[in-house]
């Protein structure tokens, strides 16, 4: 699963099976970050309104 | 892949049938060698540990003509593609590219069982118990210390009694050698056959015994038919004998009588 | 008593009666724990399992709910990804039903294996050539996508949602849901196909053997097709038994009509190759064994009636009756093609798992029987209580219909 695990070889196989692993666990990671990150601005945005109004 | 055959040894075992009386030696042999467990009820043969199991076949025939005769079956160390090492998830069993030999690592066997639904010759037997070796009964007399015990919920098989050839290694790069003379090496089913039966040693090498009799016209594989190239081969005579090792539509051989089995 | 988590201007019947209807699902729960610590404690002699019988109920019944739980992606896919609105108001039941599909299946596998607590091994050791590494990987992170897709409903709960904090993330979320759908197609795909996959590579085992397109036995693309055609109508039979239980109308018929439209449509096509692929296995791999098709149907009760259920009663007759679109307007049909449609896809499943492991494959090998245990009935209908307690609770707490209002206004 990781380089430093000794089954991991450099060979096409791992590249693309592991490719496509981490892969879709980055898209999906970053999706969940995505949203947080825009909850946090949202957020901060409706703290601001209400201190300024 | 990891398949390179031709070069190096390649350890394999030829079992004459002809020579067999079904005493089943070598699995007493092979049990007491491998630290193989009993069951608490040894009578439940579908869950039972062999890693040499000896099954009887008959032709078939009503009596006077009726014959018998026994097939033990170790694990076969497939050369071609090892369906049980292909399979499995968790690399925990390999074939070794110097040796041939199948091995298993039961401590990173998850258990899955994936390798027991691919081989063909029920040559992998899982753990359904305990490891469990009766005091007071001496089973737990004999147990050897180069052999790990297996714990519940991991699957074993035949290693060609591996320990051995690390054995023979050691002693052999003690005394400044590099390869390995026939004999050995040898698996405890070839020692104990007191027929002589089963016969041990590197097919690659035109020298032993095991390459010439392995090329014999007498020779034949188990399921030869399904291409996972068995590293262990089979010597009859007998045409029934043979025409049973594998299946054959009707066009292509005469029907072969039902067997019974045990 | 919990009106306040109820959604607004819905009904639901009194918590008394809630709780009584939850009692058999925590019945076969309770059946399903004491079954789980027998074999986690005991081990998997509690089973009926043996060394002929390595794979028994457990994965069929795995294999089983991952295919019915594929309405949830395909849903998903055609809702986000191709656009057909009208699925909005049955993606939520499809995604709490994948999610209950997926969520059993891995905890019974959980179970299932030897050794549970080396489960990870499977990850950190990973043999990228082996089908099961490819299903465990991919199944893992599908389950993780479904939690996503299930987080927002259970956001949208009457009070949860007043937490600014969780609602806006939860729409967040949801704004992004074609990305999570996308990648959820794409494992979905992947570990269907390599479900079938495990089959079609056991060379060794001709009943299961297939010839394929690269490192994909036929297999491999059966599954996919027979899971996107299972699925839909899993997730249809669901939604009307909620329905018939809850006796309201919750998703509108046009919903229900496109979903079995696609799924009968997929089913054909399945059942086309399915019969191509039977008849070029049977004359392909089986006499290259040296067997005859016949051969694998004598064994026990396994005869060609399996073939006969599989194909023709359970696979071209509710074909037929989703593709007539008088058929299935008809409540009565629509459900019967729809459970037809699932049944023949367990079967087919069953045949892999159990069909494959029965026939022995040496000559002089005996056929052995195999019956499951309570502990493994237990822990496969514990499955079951464990989706109905899901989705009741769902249905009552969380707004899955958006329609429901609308169609039980009077």
């Amino acid at each position: 699963m990781l380089p430093f695990i000794f089954e991991w070889q450099w060979n096409v196989d791992h590249i693309i099976f592991f490719g496509f692993l981490y892969l879709a666990l980055g898209i999906v990671g970053l999706g969940i970050t995505v949203a947080a990150v825009k909850t946090v601005f949202q957020l901060m945005g409706f703290m601001r309104e209400r201190h300024f109004h | 892949m990891e398949e390179t055959h031709g070069k190096g040894p390649r350890y394999g075992m030829t079992i004459d049938l002809d020579k067999c009386t079904g005493c089943g030696t070598c699995m007493i042999a092979c049990a007491a060698e491998n630290n193989v467990t009993v069951l608490p009820d040894e009578s439940d043969k579908q869950r039972n540990i062999a890693w040499m199991l000896l099954y009887k076949i008959t032709n078939g025939k009503p009596f006077p003509h009726t014959e018998v005769s026994y097939f033990p079956r170790p694990c076969m160390h497939c050369e071609h593609h090892t369906p049980c090492v292909s399979v499995c998830p968790a690399t925990a069993t390999r074939m070794d590219p110097n040796t041939g030999i199948v091995s298993q690592i039961y401590t990173r066997c998850i258990g899955c069982r994936y390798c027991m639904a691919a081989c063909p010759y029920h040559a992998r037997n899982f753990n359904w118990y305990d490891a469990y070796f009766p005091k007071g009964k001496g089973l737990d007399k004999y147990l050897s210390p180069e052999v790990s015990p297996r714990m519940r919920g991991v699957v074993e098989k035949c290693t060609f009694c591996h320990h051995r050839l690390m054995r023979a290694k050691e002693k052999a790069y003690a005394e400044g050698r590099r390869e390995l003379e026939e004999g050995e090496y040898i698996t405890a089913c070839a020692e104990a056959c007191p027929a002589q039966a089963i016969t041990f040693g590197d097919l690659n090498n035109p020298n032993h015994k095991v390459s010439k009799l392995a090329k014999s016209p007498r020779a034949f594989r188990l399921l030869e038919r399904l291409g996972t190239e068995p590293k262990v081969y089979y010597l009859s005579s007998k045409e029934w004998v043979r025409k049973l090792a594998d299946n054959y539509r009707p066009e292509e051989l005469q029907p072969v009588i039902k067997t019974k089995t045990g | 008593m919990d009106s306040a988590l109820i959604p607004k201007g819905v009904t639901r019947c009194s918590p008394g009666r809630f709780f009584l209807w939850t009692l058999p699902w925590l019945g076969l729960l309770a059946w399903g724990l004491v079954s789980a610590f027998l074999c986690l404690y005991k081990g998997l002699n509690q089973t009926n399992m043996t060394n002929y019988f390595a794979f028994a109920l457990w994965i069929v019944f795995d294999l089983g709910v991952i295919a019915l739980g594929a309405g949830a992606f395909f849903t998903g896919f055609l809702t986000y990804i191709i656009g057909k609105k009208e699925l909005k108001d049955i993606i939520n039941s499809a995604v709490i039903i994948g999610f209950i599909c997926y969520s059993g299946a891995v905890a019974m596998l959980g179970i299932d294996i030897g050794q549970p607590l080396r489960g990870w091994f499977i990850f950190w050791h990973a043999n990228v050539h082996s089908m099961l590494t490819e299903v465990s990987f991919c199944i893992t992170t599908y389950l993780g996508v479904l939690l996503i897709e299930y987080i927002p409903i259970i956001l949208e709960n009457r009070k949860i949602e007043e937490i600014r904090e969780l609602r806006l993330f939860g729409n967040n979320l949801h704004e992004i849901m074609a990305v999570f759908a996308a990648t959820g197609t794409f494992l979905s795909f992947f570990h269907q196909g390599s479900l079938g996959g495990m089959y079609g590579v056991m060379y060794a085992r001709p009943f299961a053997a297939r010839g394929g397109f690269y490192i994909w036995p036929w297999t491999f693309f059966l599954f996919i097709l027979s899971a996107i055609a299972a699925g839909p109508s899993f997730t249809i039979l669901c939604t009307k038994l909620a329905e018939k239980i809850t006796r309201k109308r919750l998703v509108p018929d046009k919903a229900f009509q496109t979903l079995a439209k696609i799924s009968g449509s997929l089913l054909a096509v399945y059942i086309v190759l399915k019969i191509i692929d039977t008849i070029a296995w049977a004359y392909g791999i089986v006499p290259k064994a040296g067997l005859t098709f016949m051969d694998f149907y004598k064994e026990g009760p396994y005869g060609v009636w399996l073939v006969v259920a599989e194909i023709g009663i359970f696979g071209i007759l509710p074909a037929i009756i989703l593709l007539i679109p008088k058929a299935r307007q008809t409540e009565g049909w629509l459900i019967a093609g729809c459970l037809m449609n699932c049944t023949g896809i367990v079967l087919n499943r069953f045949v892999f798992v159990v069909v494959t492991l029965a026939i022995p494959v040496m000559p002089f090998d005996k056929f052995v029987s195999y019956l499951p245990t309570w502990q493994e009935w237990g822990i496969s209908l514990a499955v079951i209580g464990y989706g109905f307690l899901l989705y009741s609770l769902s249905y009552r707490y969380l707004p899955v219909f958006p329609k429901e209002k609308e169609l039980n206004a009077a």
